[in-house]
């Protein structure tokens, strides 16, 4: 199977050239997650250790539907749970299926100072290699999603692939494979986009969600998992997501300006003492004995 | 031989010594140096990717990555232990100031217009206290960065502060190193012996340090 993306060459019945010969679509991939149609059954935590050969982790029962505090290095999808209580004293069961939100502008991988530990595809997946990954986290310092996950008897890092091994192989991720309710899609980032919108247009008329909207946020570039909340303009209330994520500014200046700088510095500092050297020479010792007549 | 007789420059009779740095001041100070180097050198290379490279010849990566904070106790402890040692002498005098105010000669090698000075010169104190309260804050966002996984996730906003100090920091010892080597290996001449083999001549003792030669021998000249 090609996996390049699709071309036309011939279409039938048609007289005169081909609308759309040599025309390519190259797509960027993305994940639509509708949190307003998820149950929480945790299909797609199991698809996702199914697929990725991990064993089932230990579970922490914390009198909520959520497997476990947070995700782990094996552990890559997690269904948040937040019981959260409206204004007007009813209550709301958010679930979030928290992931890599493979950013357009990763955090990560500005941080990281491994060669190739760190890969973007063109199609928007954010992958690790861990074969050049040595540990050190600072994709963990880069990341305003706490996604990565540190593995302390490899001493490597993890997280969520947005499988790239099936995506790359035409298939879809294994999430989306096993979600029941079909809450959860899989395409280019333009289609997903207007299937969220459309989703979030739809709360709006018919239902009481007036802030319903998509979580694509802007400060990372948007990113290539995308969700419908209920409510847009809080999207902190399901379990933490950020409202307005961004490459933490000291992580800029570290890798942008101080690196510069601190280059520059010491190139021209050992020049510097290297013309030193050669217009003043060092300094000489007065010797008792000379200054005898 | 008649004529032109060669004149035999005359057997140089050995200098008086005076001793500058004892043995166990010496052995420390070059832990210190090595393990600075070592960490120079793998911090450049988790610094910028331009010295990646420095990775793979010092192990690779993970290595690096292993050993650079183990390193970086070897050099507090050793900082830690020179401190003890160096602090009198590192007290910022009078003489200092004026020595400050001198700088430009001293930089230009006019010597004579400089006062005298006590065991370690203001410019080598001043490199000191660089060194020393660098290395505190080094040790102290070094630790964090050694085990970031234990730091809880709402504490993680604190990690790029603690990074950028970190480098910020390191770059300032890095000026302090550069001219602390360049000056002992190239601008005068006879340190590098005192700290490898201990003493240097009175002459040398008197030229850069009056007051301490002074004190050490008794001599008013």
């Amino acid at each position: 199977m090609s996996n390049g993306p699709l071309e036309i060459k011939a279409i039938s019945g048609h007289s005169g050239p081909v609308p759309g010969y040599n025309v390519s679509r190259d797509y960027d991939v993305c994940k639509l997650v509708d949190t307003t149609t998820c149950i929480g059954c945790k299909a797609c935590e199991v698809a996702c250790l199914e697929w990725n050969g991990y064993e089932f982790r230990e579970t922490t029962f914390d009198n909520t539907y959520q497997t476990m505090p947070d995700t782990a290095w094996n552990f890559w999808n997690l269904i948040r749970f937040n019981e959260h209580e409206n204004e007007d004293g009813t209550i709301s069961w958010l679930m979030r299926k928290d992931q890599c939100m493979h950013c357009e502008d990763p955090g990560c991988l500005a941080a990281c100072p491994a060669d190739g530990a760190i890969v973007q595809y063109k199609n928007g997946i954010v992958d690790f290699n861990q074969a050049n990954c040595i540990g050190c986290q600072y994709c963990v310092t880069g990341c305003p999603f706490n996604i990565p996950k540190f593995n302390a008897a490899t001493k490597k890092v993890y997280k969520c692939t947005l499988c790239s091994d099936r995506v790359g192989a035409g298939l879809e991720p294994a999430c989306i494979k096993a979600c029941p309710t079909g809450c959860l899609h899989f395409g280019s980032k333009d289609d997903m986009k207007a299937l969220a919108q459309k989703r979030a247009d739809q709360l709006i008329a018919n239902t009481s969600y007036k802030d319903a909207g998509v979580y694509d946020p802007e400060g990372v570039g948007g990113t290539h998992v995308i969700y419908v909340l209920h409510d847009a303009k809080n999207p902190e209330k399901y379990g933490g997501l950020p409202a307005d994520p961004r490459v933490p500014l000291m992580v800029r200046l570290w890798k942008g300006p101080l690196k510069w700088l601190g280059g520059m510095g010491m190139i021209f500092g050992v020049l510097g003492v290297f013309m030193h050297r050669v217009k003043y020479g060092p300094k000489h010792v007065d010797r008792v004995e000379e200054k005898r007549p | 031989m008649s004529g032109g007789a060669i004149v035999r420059p005359s057997v140089a009779v050995p200098e008086e010594q005076v001793v500058r740095y004892t043995f166990p001041e010496r052995v420390n100070h070059w832990v210190n140096g090595i393990a600075y180097t070592y960490l120079l050198a793998t911090g450049l290379a988790l610094f910028t990717p331009h010295m990646y490279w420095l990775a793979a010849v010092l192990g690779g990566g993970p290595t690096i990555r292993f050993w650079h904070p183990w390193m970086g106790l070897v050099f507090m402890i050793s900082i830690f232990w020179m401190h003890l040692k160096w602090k009198d002498d590192m007290v910022t005098t009078g003489e200092d100031r004026t020595w400050q105010k001198h700088l430009k000669d001293y930089v230009e090698n006019r010597d004579d217009k400089m006062p005298p000075q006590h065991r370690f010169n203001a410019g080598q104190k001043q490199f000191w206290w660089i060194m020393l309260y660098g290395s505190l804050i080094l040790l102290a966002t070094g630790i964090v960065m050694w085990f970031p996984e234990k730091m809880p996730p709402n504490l993680h906003w604190v990690l790029p502060i603690v990074v950028f100090i970190h480098s910020a920091t390191a770059l300032v010892t890095i000026a302090g190193f550069l001219v602390h080597v360049y000056m002992s290996v190239f601008v005068t001449p006879g340190s590098m012996k005192a700290m490898l083999d201990g003493n240097v001549s009175t002459d040398w003792a008197r030229t850069h340090h009056r007051l301490w030669y002074e004190k050490i021998t008794g001599r008013r000249k």
